[in-house]
């Protein structure tokens, strides 16, 4: 691992404002279409979105949280296409619409985090 | 005789004059000086030859004994080094003549390690250890970690062997090893070198290089140790001097730019102190504090130094609060541009500044009295309003009285009222960090924040010291409050720094009885993982915890921006970055180095209970080390 990091300007990757979610239940998004979890899973390796996001998409110190809480469905994918920040863009060449969707259902499977009270490692 | 004669008859005469005592000296027989080459050294001519005359083969003392002396009057504890011909001299000089005590010798694999190691000893201990090295090929291994000690401005006392005389070298490797110039390669970032021609001038070139190396901004010094130097004998009558060593004190800020910049402070409505590399010494953070509390106002700490306790009220690291300055006072802020503004590495780059317009910006630093020209670490010019050349830790002191002087009673509430919205902040940042701690709490691979809150349950209740290691959630979970706790990174974000920086870190940590922790990343390891020997040899106790994410990945990420940037092939994009297939099994690595080990380990489950038992080998005096299979970053 390279102790370099990104800048703090890489660190503003997909889905800024999924920081603000309380790890509540999550609403599904209206638009969100049908996907495939276990695809997405394979999806999110290949396509190196783990290596900012980790591989449960928790976010870490070069890509903010994605998971269990994505952003709307249309917000994700137009992030995608076109990042605002130093996320590199996947055309649809890379990634079509349905292996976003796909992702899509990994990212909202992914498992709800514990009570950080229930978590003694993390007490004040 | 001189050093010449003396090799020169000495070859002379072969081996034909080992068996003869010096003291039974006669003229020189003409057969034993015509010995063929492949005479058996105790040949019927050499046993029959006359002892040569003055052909003396032992001497009491020599000038690298003398240089042991001036070492040891500078106070160098220790001198690292992996051993070579073109310091032979000062080496046995220093094992024998010096009784290997203040300075020690510490046997490395590297030269990389001598000198990283050099890098951490110092930013713990606050002063530098000597290394030693062949001005060629040990420099060549040696110039990174010079490199990394030059960016973050540590000391480092590099001592260089070298054969200048061309007659005087042995046939072969000598020639290979010696160089007209040797300290060149390195010109362009260290502080200062000399090439001595007598003892008198190592003496006083000794002692120089050190003042300087010490004199901030500090940086590696080196010294070229000429092998006739050191090895010629010294004289009974000879009458060497050593210089008086006085180390200046640090520059302090002009009374009347501390005067301006406490009155810019004080009628800041949001001024932001951003700190890197101010704590040279102890007293630092205590200064900081009580600038920071006078003020009321929020610190961002940079990392490059331990300069603020990170659950003090006032730090606002974690809250991106530079946005909200009016006022931002840069100390030894290594890239301050960086600070205040961002930079787009997208296909067509572009920046932004991340203060609003009209916030005014202090500088304090010893960058502005020190730079070259070749290597940038530099970094971008950034717009300044009050830039003041002097040490920031040595300016401080004068600051918080000229803030107190200028602070009216009107203000002091301001600032109070201030001081408690930022201590929500932080308060609130804190609890941020704990959320986003808790997700993939039971991932495996495991999730950094959860390595890190492992370890942190295992150290909590020592005497702990982190010594490297991506301090990104260390610093967000830890409580980090005293100032030998955090020594900063590599400085030149050379790779390769961490596992001997941590070692010779450790060193320091060991006099003081303090659990030296190290959270070593896979990559950086590979680069000279016998400093682990090194560590266990000398007993130096470590704990390391492994980062392991199986790749360099900071590269891997700027390959794979690579391949989106041009859409294709993003599933290779980790040809060249992964350390995969095999994976690398450091706990076996480090236990054939003589380590306790453990790993690879998974489960999360798993990490405290083998931190635990690392960590009673490390209690006894010895390194350890945990592998921990990690998410990315």
């Amino acid at each position: 691992m390279r102790t370099v990091l990104f800048s703090a300007s890489a660190a503003l990757v997909l889905a800024i404002a999924v920081h603000a979610q309380p790890p509540s239940s999550p609403q599904p998004p209206a638009a969100a279409p049908a996907g495939d979890a276990d695809k997405g899973k394979t999806l999110f390796v290949k396509n190196g979105c783990y290596q900012c996001h980790n591989y449960e998409g928790h976010g870490g110190a070069a890509g903010a949280r994605i998971a269990p809480n994505p952003p709307p469905f249309r917000g994700f994918v137009n992030y995608v296409r076109a990042p605002r920040g130093d996320m590199p863009p996947y055309t649809v060449k890379v990634m079509s619409e349905q292996d976003l969707a796909d992702v899509y259902a990994y990212l909202r499977g992914r498992p709800r985090p514990r009570d950080v009270s229930s978590l003694p490692l993390l007490a004040r | 005789m001189n050093r010449r004669g003396f090799l020169k008859r000495a070859s002379l005469a072969g081996a034909a004059a080992i068996a003869t005592p010096a003291a039974a000296a006669e003229p020189q027989a003409p057969a034993a000086r015509a010995a063929a080459p492949g005479t058996p050294i105790m040949s019927a001519a050499a046993e029959s030859a006359t002892p040569p005359e003055a052909d003396v083969l032992t001497v009491d003392r020599t000038g690298s004994d003398f240089m042991v002396d001036v070492l040891k009057s500078i106070g160098l504890d220790y001198i690292c080094a992996n051993p070579g011909s073109s310091f032979r001299g000062i080496h046995e000089s220093v094992i024998n003549y010096g009784g290997n005590q203040h300075p020690e010798l510490i046997t490395c694999c590297h030269e990389e390690s001598s000198v990283a190691m050099g890098h951490g000893y110092a930013k713990v201990e606050g002063k530098p250890f000597g290394v030693f090295a062949h001005g060629t090929v040990g420099l060549q291994h040696a110039a990174m970690a010079i490199y990394n000690a030059w960016c973050d401005r540590v000391p480092v006392y590099v001592m260089l062997g070298n054969q200048l005389d061309a007659t005087l070298r042995r046939p072969g490797a000598e020639w290979s090893h010696s160089v007209q110039d040797a300290a060149a390669m390195v010109r362009d970032f260290s502080k200062w070198d000399d090439t001595p021609m007598s003892l008198p001038h190592f003496a006083e070139s000794a002692v120089r290089a050190y003042k300087i190396a010490m004199t901030p901004p500090m940086a590696p010094v080196v010294l070229v140790l000429n092998a006739e130097l050191q090895e010629a004998p010294l004289g009974a009558d000879a009458r060497l001097a050593i210089p008086k060593l006085t180390i200046p004190s640090p520059p302090e800020g002009d009374s009347r730019a501390v005067a301006e910049a406490a009155r810019l402070l004080v009628a800041a409505e949001h001024p932001v102190i951003v700190a890197d590399r101010v704590a040279r010494t102890p007293a630092a953070m205590a200064h900081l504090i009580e600038l920071a509390e006078t003020l009321q106002a929020g610190v961002i700490t940079q990392g490059g130094r331990m300069n603020f306790p990170t659950r003090h009220p006032l730090n606002l690291s974690q809250a991106r609060a530079i946005a909200d300055a009016d006022l931002v006072l840069a100390l030894e802020v290594s890239d301050l541009w960086g600070v205040l503004n961002t930079f787009r590495d997208q296909l067509h780059r572009s920046t932004r500044a991340l203060t609003r317009p009209g916030t005014k910006v202090i500088s304090i630093t010893t960058g502005d009295l020190y730079v070259k020209a070749n290597y940038q670490d530099f970094q971008r010019f950034a717009d300044v309003d009050l830039a003041i050349a002097a040490d920031a830790e040595a300016t401080l002191p004068a600051l918080v009285e000229a803030v107190r002087r200028a602070t009216t009673g009107d203000r002091k509430r301001v600032f109070e009222s201030r001081g408690a919205k930022i201590a929500e902040a932080s308060r609130a940042a804190l609890d941020r960090a704990r959320l986003e701690a808790s997700y993939a709490w039971d991932a495996s691979p495991v999730s950094t924040a959860r390595l890190c809150a492992e370890l942190w349950g295992q150290i909590r209740n020592e005497e702990w010291a982190l010594v490297n290691g991506t301090a990104g959630w260390a610093q967000r979970l830890w409580n980090f409050e005293k100032p030998y706790q955090w020594i900063g990174g590599s400085g030149g974000a050379g790779v390769g720094y961490g596992a001997p920086a941590a070692v010779g870190a450790a060193l320091a940590h060991k006099s003081h009885g303090r659990l030296a922790v190290n959270i070593q990343a896979d990559g950086d390891l590979m680069y000279a993982p016998g400093v682990l020997w090194t560590a266990a040899h000398h007993r130096i106790p470590l704990l390391s915890v492994m980062h392991n994410n199986r790749a360099y990945h900071q590269e891997l990420m700027h390959v794979q921006k690579m391949c989106n940037r041009h859409s294709r092939g993003i599933d290779r994009g980790r040809i060249g970055s992964e350390l995969v297939d095999p994976f690398i099994d450091y706990a076996k690595v480090a236990q054939g180095l003589g380590l306790h080990a453990e790993g690879p380990i998974t489960d999360p489950n798993e990490v405290g209970p083998a931190i635990a038992r690392a960590m009673a080998s490390v209690k006894r005096g010895e390194p350890a080390l945990v592998d921990v299979v990690c998410q990315p970053r």
